[in-house]
């Protein structure tokens, strides 16, 4: 009974992982280059849902501003169990954000190898550099 | 946090991310991919980091789509697998 309360109370992290080989696979096995950086933000996006998982709490936990009714409950102003740990928030919003510029320079680099190879099929392009180089 | 609507949620998510790799057009793999975004900003806001949710909604989801949909019209949108 405990273990089952284990693996069903932290559901977040057995999809977190399913996410995460999906955009593994999609970067390993998928021939199309667009599909493989479809792929890679589906990983990070799987990460930082990992961490944001790591912040949460039970327990009626909110984010960390200081209330009125915070103050009156007791004489210390700040206990640990009434906010959620910002720390791991913090640090994806960042992660956000590097995120996109990847994908913002991927796409650029795609737009180059559409022009000069006029495909996307990662075996398509090996086979004219193949050509090219003999 | 309510535990259905999160299972639920996170359920789309994973058939979002399926279907977004599986479609056989790139300009729906970008939409798919949108959706995904929002849907896991959603998620987002349910466990309460509420700054990560609508960084992802304006510029994960938002901007990236845009990126996307605009690079896609510049290249084509086959794709073999």
């Amino acid at each position: 009974m405990d273990t089952m309360d284990f693996i069903i109370g932290k559901y977040n992290y057995w999809i977190y992982i399913v996410l995460m080989m999906i955009g593994f696979y999609a970067m390993i096995a998928k021939n199309n280059f667009a599909k493989k950086i479809v792929g890679m933000n589906i990983f990070q996006t799987a990460i930082i849902l990992f961490f944001i998982s790591t912040a949460s709490k039970t327990g009626g936990a909110t984010i960390p501003i200081i209330k009125s009714e915070h103050l009156a409950a007791g004489a210390q102003a700040i206990t640990a169990p009434q906010y959620l740990n910002p720390l791991p928030h913090v640090l994806m919003l960042t992660a956000i954000v590097v995120m996109v510029s990847t994908f913002g320079v991927a796409l650029a680099v795609l737009m180059m190898l559409y022009r000069k190879y006029r495909t996307l099929e990662e075996d398509e392009i090996m086979a004219i550099l193949k050509m090219e180089k003999d | 946090m309510i535990w259905q609507l999160d299972i639920l949620i996170l359920l789309i998510v994973v058939i979002c991310a399926i279907a977004s790799i599986t479609v056989k057009d790139i300009l729906s793999s970008a939409l798919l991919l949108g959706a995904y975004s929002f849907l896991m900003c959603l998620l987002w806001t349910g466990m309460g980091a509420v700054d990560v949710a609508f960084t992802e909604a304006a510029v994960g989801a938002g901007i990236s789509t845009a990126f996307f949909i605009g690079a896609v019209f510049h290249m084509t949108r086959r794709t073999k697998d």
